[in-house]
């Protein structure tokens, strides 16, 4: 996938070095036409089709703006409209979850969460009383058919075109509508104080990475957005030791794995293993995909086992 | 009314009535302790409340497996009390029920009261009350807490109306009748009266402005109960997921509403001596409404829990277990029995028709209706889809904290302030309709 998406780069790139070539006019370039034929030339596309050369020394690198530079608006715009032409997938692959927890440490740690503040956690599960227990990490699922967003009176929280549900803490005004709407228990809320406010961190808000996160708004999973602007994998993905997340773009059916950095097709890795979303019933189309539990690779902790008995006692 | 009254004895009747009713405006007999009383939830309130400001919602019992407490189920609560407006003065009195002349002015008077704060509940509510005009400059339209808000301001302008406009002649009649009052309270009075002098005109448009705002307010009223319950039905979470919550919420608003009258009814009359004007006639009456308004609630009810604890569906199973025989069991049967059930079946005994045991009836049933909110609110917010997990123990309950208590008392110390002050500057009886039902003429009432 990497060499793939490689390649699209450096198309994209020379499209934006035509872009610039295109506004200071094809024109005036041929009328630099030197008798020397000194510089390499390089053949770039016209916005209307057409191929022509032109020497790498007359072509400036085009500006694309780095995150940095970025004012608070320009990152608000930015993040709300997302990174057009994607749709982002998580496949977490249950059969290889044995709890190491560090996908919730790397998130916590970039996001700055508190220790019960969560984007990620790492359930204990057991669906029913008779079948294994298993390991099983829930993000956001980012629905398709959201809950939360539907709800939001201010449009604080919304969905964007490449399918993360995303939150401004800027516009937010903390009535926790959409923390009552989460069937899958998905969002925290900075009730007090936050780790950024007792540091004064006087960063520029970054809606991508919800950071410096604010007292009285939201915070939740966001699929690591400000990675993938960045063309990585998201955190949790990457800090897994074990293989357990694959992470991608369906439109081009591929999820690179975040441990062995493998890319497999989508369609196939989820056909092969019979690949489910949670809650299905409830027809909140979720971006995020689980494989089963099965000839799972570490197994089910004694400890974890007895906690699990006795909550169910407890609390159902 | 056929047998007209000699203009002497109308006179009479009319000094009586209208006397009997202004006494309270200018007697205030015990007054300085309830409001020293008042004064000291508001000043408690507004302490915890800058406490809330200052550190954040942190200071309540709600976390992220609670992210709605008591605040929610107060405003719940409030928009149930406000919903009395237009039981009493609008449907009764559009089906053309006499007897209801002097409790109209209490209904609304509890009306705007309760939708007045109920806004402000919501903005306790918020974490950052500061971005309050967000909800103006950003509103969205899906949000069903826009449509709440909408609803909620339209019902508080018509009550408002609802309020003042029968106020016009009374107005008139208390300027005219207390040429001592404070220059502020004249100037009350005249304003409200709006150049009242009892035309035949005059009598024709305030007729009918009333009429039309009784039909008007009908829609409006059970919109903002149906909407308040959406904020709940429009999730697909556990104990919320519910196609009746609509018509559930509207019915038990009647039950709350009727017994909220009935105790200022009892109140009024003995603190303000108006023992002619709210007889036991009325409580009879009211005692009946209670019993029917309860019966309907009753079937809700029923539809609300026996239909999913007969399919005991995963998730709704273990949130019924809990309401019927778990850990909710002792709020959630206080809340069904003098809630729902005493209200039923007592006032069909006449004795408990009676002011006192009616009162008493009516109280505890305001308080299972409060409790009721409580267990609609929360418990089903503690039994999520997914276990709570790897968070900190107190997760797995909510338990409200001394300031989230002390701002809840505080919004219902600011509702019952508004009353009061309405019921000291206002009659709390309308003098001209009453005067009206006994048979006395319109130039003597006006006069």
């Amino acid at each position: 996938m990497s060499k793939q998406k490689k390649t699209r780069k450096d198309f994209l790139k020379s499209g934006l070095l035509l872009g610039a070539a295109a506004t200071t006019g094809i024109g005036l370039l041929s009328s630099f036409k030197a008798p020397e034929v000194t510089s390499e030339t390089v053949k770039v596309m016209t916005s209307d089709g057409k191929l022509v050369e032109v020497e790498v020394n007359k072509l400036a690198e085009p500006k694309i703006p780095k995150g940095e530079d970025l004012t608070l608006s320009d990152l608000q715009k930015r993040g709300r409209e997302g990174i057009p032409g994607k749709k982002w997938v998580m496949v977490i692959d249950l059969s290889k979850c044995r709890n190491a927890r560090k996908c919730m440490e790397a998130c916590q740690h970039a996001h700055h969460l508190k220790p019960e503040q969560h984007h990620i956690n790492v359930m204990q599960m057991q669906t029913a009383e008779y079948t294994a227990p298993f390991y099983m990490p829930k993000p956001c699922m980012h629905c398709d058919n959201t809950p939360c967003t539907k709800v939001c009176p201010v449009d604080a929280t919304f969905k964007r075109q490449d399918g993360i549900v995303l939150i401004d803490n800027e516009r937010c005004i903390g009535c926790r509508f959409c923390v009552a709407a989460c069937p899958y228990s998905a969002r925290v809320f900075n009730w007090s104080e936050t780790i950024d406010e007792k540091e004064n961190n006087q960063d520029t808000y970054d809606i991508e990475l919800n950071v410096p996160q604010k007292k009285g708004t939201i915070s939740k999973c966001i699929f690591s957005a400000d990675r993938l602007r960045r063309e990585e994998l998201p955190y949790c993905v990457s800090a897994c030791p074990n293989g357990v997340y694959y992470f991608g773009d369906r439109n081009e059916d591929a999820v690179t794995n975040g441990t062995t950095k493998e890319t497999v097709r989508f369609s196939e890795l989820i056909e092969k293993n019979g690949g489910y979303t949670l809650m299905p019933e409830l027809g909140t189309k979720p971006s995020v995909y689980y494989l089963p539990p099965k000839d799972r690779v570490f197994e089910f902790n004694e400890e974890d086992k007895k906690k699990l008995d006795e909550e169910r006692e407890h609390h159902g | 009314m056929s047998d007209k009254l000699p203009v002497e004895e109308q006179k009479k009747r009319f000094n009586k009535i209208a006397d009997d009713i202004i006494r309270p405006i200018t007697h205030h007999g015990g007054l300085q302790y309830w409001v020293f009383l008042l004064s000291l939830i508001l000043t408690l309130f507004g302490y915890a409340y800058f406490i809330q400001v200052k550190d954040g919602l942190g200071v309540t019992g709600m976390h992220d497996y609670t992210a709605w407490g008591m605040y929610i189920a107060n405003f719940v609560f409030f928009v149930a009390a406000a919903l009395i407006g237009m039981l009493i003065s609008a449907v009764l009195g559009l089906i053309g029920l006499k007897w209801i002349t002097p409790i109209t002015r209490i209904a609304e008077m509890i009306a705007v009261a309760f939708a007045m704060i109920a806004g402000l509940v919501i903005v306790f509510d918020m974490g950052r009350p500061d971005r309050l005009l967000n909800v103006f400059i950003h509103g969205r339209v899906q949000s069903p807490i826009i449509w709440d808000l909408t609803v909620v301001q339209v019902y508080t302008i018509i009550s408002i109306l609802l309020l003042i406009l029968p106020l016009i002649p009374d107005m008139a009649i208390v300027s005219k009748r207390i040429p001592n009052a404070p220059k502020w309270e004249k100037m009350i009075w005249n304003f409200l009266s709006l150049g009242w002098i009892g035309t035949p005109e005059q009598y024709k448009i305030i007729h009918r402005s009333i009429r039309v705002l009784s039909i008007l307010i009908v829609p409006v009223a059970l919109m903002i109960h149906t909407v308040t319950s959406w904020l709940f039905a429009m999730t697909p979470r556990i104990g919320w997921d519910s196609t009746v919550f609509g018509p559930y919420f509207v019915t038990g608003a009647f039950v709350t509403g009727v017994a909220g009258v009935i105790v200022a009814m009892y109140f009024f009359r003995n603190n303000y001596k108006l023992h002619d004007y709210l007889t036991d006639f009325h409580f009879d009456k009211m005692g009946k409404l209670f019993v029917l308004v309860a019966m309907v609630y009753m079937y809700f009810n029923i539809n609300e829990f026996l239909v999913p604890a007969y399919k005991m569906k995963a998730g709704d199973n273990h949130h019924i277990m809990t309401l019927f025989v778990g850990s909710w069991a002792g709020l959630f049967w206080f809340a069904q029995v003098f809630g729902n059930i005493l209200p039923m079946f007592l006032p069909i005994f006449k004795y408990f028709r009676k002011p006192m045991p009616l009162m008493l009836i009516s109280v505890l049933a305001i308080l299972g209706a409060w409790i009721k909110r409580y267990i609609i609110v929360i418990p089903g917010q503690l039994h999520p889809f997914l276990p709570i997990q790897n968070v900190p123990e107190k997760f797995h309950a909510y338990i409200p904290t001394g300031p989230e208590i002390a701002i809840t008392l505080g919004t219902i110390g600011m509702a019952i302030t508004i009353i009061t002050i309405f019921a000291k500057i206002f009659p709390v009886i309308p003098i001209w309709e009453v005067a009206e039902k006994e048979g006395i003429d319109k130039e003597i009432i006006n006069e």
